[in-house]
């Protein structure tokens, strides 16, 4: 087993509503290993980017909150961090890559400056260093004439070039975990490939566990080692890629399968789409919050909320729910 | 579904069509070079290729939205090209489009009856009293309740935004949806559910879609035939099934893997597409292929029969050396 980098336990995100606040992420947990690159999956609105951005100690705006009971990063305990603490973390313990590289760049500034910033920002002084530096990031994400790129505005860029500028930003400071958010869904299935080998080869090369926020799962299950399935702001299902996608034990994670239009040789399964639609925060069901889409629920589902327990005793996988499918069971909804 | 006998007029044929944009410097930048298809009646035609091959260029020219720098543009064996704009614009109804943000294609100050309702007043559509069935059963095929038609869109889901699109494209009971990356968007599940709407409106009122991707899983759902575009220019074109189970051209079997792979090295290509501004001498594509050869600098292929089904009517065509 290699040495857990990120640790999270309870990490809630509560938003101001109506009498109460009300927890749109709701006591998450899981851990990264060093070199491990883990999908975090779920459709609009189901919590992953508000926990992505909690990992860096980011409420929502406005007057959003963070309540979180450990986050550790490569040891050191993250979870009473100041404002002031974070600005330092950000970058040099935890990096993000966003989904849109337009608007996450300033368009006005070179991209080059823009990189010096970040690295003088996180201690090398010296204007000179950095800009070496920075030369030899751009080359390492795979840009052609480094020097060059240095000199470019965000626009004059492509969107694959843009979102290799935003890694590069972000493994300046060669951070022990990326959370990389949607960072393909804007580019070209070749441009994917590529940014998507980029991420996997520096997982691999230089331990950095990556966690890969996605709607789309059989990306997930093509590029990553295990996937966090999320629903209503709670993890539903977690497990080894291969396994969890070859027998998936939640309904919300098998309908999710089934909405992915496949790439096989022969005749593609036709899609079928989840019915319903994700609740909006609050109007969660009491139970098991999936319970009102769910082909599978009964009444225990519409009262008790399911606890993520060892799945079917199968190994290195959990699930939170009352009726999961078992391996083999042609349970999928439709 | 590649059973239907090609008719003597296919339902909207493209010629030779070459779509210029003025580039900076007094350029001229070819976004659409040479490109022809056919498609039948009542068929999905899907159109695949990298941003910037030219596909939405295609799609805009073929809605009148771009002018035609050269070749011409045939509805129901109309040439479009040279019709009087008055003339023109009655070929309209026929021809419906949907594009991809279904945010920016609603207006935020109109409910949902009355974005409906426009395209029912624009065409004259039968008389007022009959407009709220024809809406009811429009919204009922594409999966929506009328509850939402006092709503404004900014009270809607992407995927509900997109199926009203869908909805309004479908009102004017068009013959051909040009629908350019219309589930781009959205999420997976959003994403499935209008995939599911435009396979039922497709088998329900009959209509043909001209379906624009980047997104090779998503054209493999619902397209009959597939053409495939490279910087501007169709390089292999053919029915959906044989395109995607025996890819001929290089650049089609590169797009292939790379959507079927795990980010492995190889899966995908080298590079990014060249700049149209400049395109390569000789076939385009030979900078990024595995296989090019030294006559694929020089000479610009020209289309091959790479395979040819039973009653020949369904040609799988490929422009590339390694079949000549």
């Amino acid at each position: 087993m290699t040495a857990r980098i990120l640790t999270v336990r309870d990490l809630s995100v509560r938003l101001p509503a109506a009498g109460a606040d009300l927890a749109v992420v709701d006591r998450v947990g899981f851990e990264l290993a060093a070199g491990e690159i883990v999908a975090l999956v779920g459709e609009s609105g189901c919590g992953k980017t508000l926990t992505a951005a909690a990992l860096l100690g980011i409420p929502p705006e406005p007057g959003g909150r963070l309540e979180i009971r450990t986050l550790k990063i490569a040891g050191r305990e993250y979870s009473s961090l100041d404002e002031r603490g974070w600005r330092n973390a950000r970058g040099r313990d935890i990096a993000l890559v966003s989904q849109d590289p337009l608007t996450a760049l300033d368009p006005v500034i070179r991209t080059g400056t823009q990189l010096v910033s970040v690295l003088r920002r996180h201690g090398i002084h010296s204007r000179g260093e950095a800009a070496a530096k920075a030369r030899e990031l751009l080359g390492e994400v795979g840009l052609p004439d480094p020097a060059g790129m240095m000199r470019r505005f965000p626009h004059q860029l492509s969107g694959g070039m843009r979102q290799r500028v935003l890694i590069a930003m972000a493994l300046s400071c060669d951070p022990a975990v990326v959370v990389a958010d949607e960072p393909t869904t804007a580019l070209d299935v070749t441009t994917q490939a590529e940014i998507l080998h980029l991420l996997r080869t520096r997982a691999r090369d230089r331990g950095t566990a990556i966690l890969l926020v996605t709607h789309d799962l059989s990306l997930a299950a093509r590029v990553c080692d295990r996937i966090l399935v999320m629903y209503g702001g709670r993890i539903v299902e977690q497990g080894p890629a291969a396994s969890l996608f070859e027998s998936p034990a939640h309904p919300y994670t098998a309908g999710l399968m089934a909405a992915v239009p496949q790439l096989t040789g022969g005749d593609p399964p036709v899609v079928k789409p989840l019915p319903g639609q994700v609740p909006a925060p609050g109007h969660l069901p009491p139970g098991c919050g999936f319970n009102n889409r769910c082909p599978r629920a009964d009444t225990i589902c519409r009262k008790q909320e399911p606890e993520l327990t060892t799945s079917n005793g199968a190994h290195l996988r959990e699930v939170a729910c009352h009726r999961p499918q078992r391996p083999g069971e042609p349970g999928n909804p439709s | 579904m590649n059973t239907n006998t090609p008719t003597a007029t296919p339902l909207f044929e493209v010629r030779d069509l070459r779509v210029e944009h003025a580039a900076p410097g007094g350029q001229k930048l070819n976004a659409v070079n040479g490109v022809s298809l056919r498609l039948r009646e009542g068929s999905i035609l899907g159109v695949v290729g990298e941003s910037g091959c030219g596909k939405s260029s295609l799609a805009r020219a073929m809605l009148g939205l771009l002018p035609v720098a050269a070749g011409s543009l045939f509805y129901r064996g109309q040439e479009l090209t040279t019709l009087a704009s008055r003339r023109r614009r009655g070929t309209q109804r026929g021809i419906q489009h949907v594009f991809q943000d279904p945010a920016n294609s609603l207006s935020p100050r109109r409910t949902i009856r009355q974005t409906l309702e426009e395209p029912l007043a624009l065409y004259r559509m039968a008389g007022r009293d009959e407009w709220p069935g024809r809406i009811a059963r429009v919204l009922e095929a594409v999966g929506l309740g009328s509850e939402l038609l006092d709503r404004y869109p900014n009270e809607l889901s992407g995927g509900q935004k997109q199926r009203i699109a869908l909805a309004r494209a479908l009102l004017p009971d068009p013959d051909l949806i040009i629908a350019d990356e219309p589930v781009s968007s959205l999420d997976v599940s959003a994403q499935a559910r209008v995939i599911e709407r435009i396979r039922h409106a497709r088998k329900t009122f009959g209509t043909a879609f001209l379906l624009i991707s980047h997104d090779l899983a998503v054209i493999r759902q619902l397209a009959d035939d597939v053409s495939v575009m490279y910087l501007g220019r169709l390089v292999e074109s053919g029915p959906a099934d044989r395109v995607f189970a025996e890819p001929a051209h290089p650049y089609t079997q590169a797009l292939l893997a790379a959507a079927r792979g795990n980010g492995a090295p190889g899966s995908g290509l080298k590079g990014e597409p060249p700049s149209p501004l400049t395109p390569p001498p000789g076939c385009v594509f030979h900078t990024r292929c595995p296989r090019a050869m030294d006559r694929c600098s020089r000479l610009n292929p020209g289309f091959t029969v790479a395979a040819q089904d039973d009653c020949g009517a369904q040609t799988h065509l490929v422009r590339c050396h390694l079949w000549n």
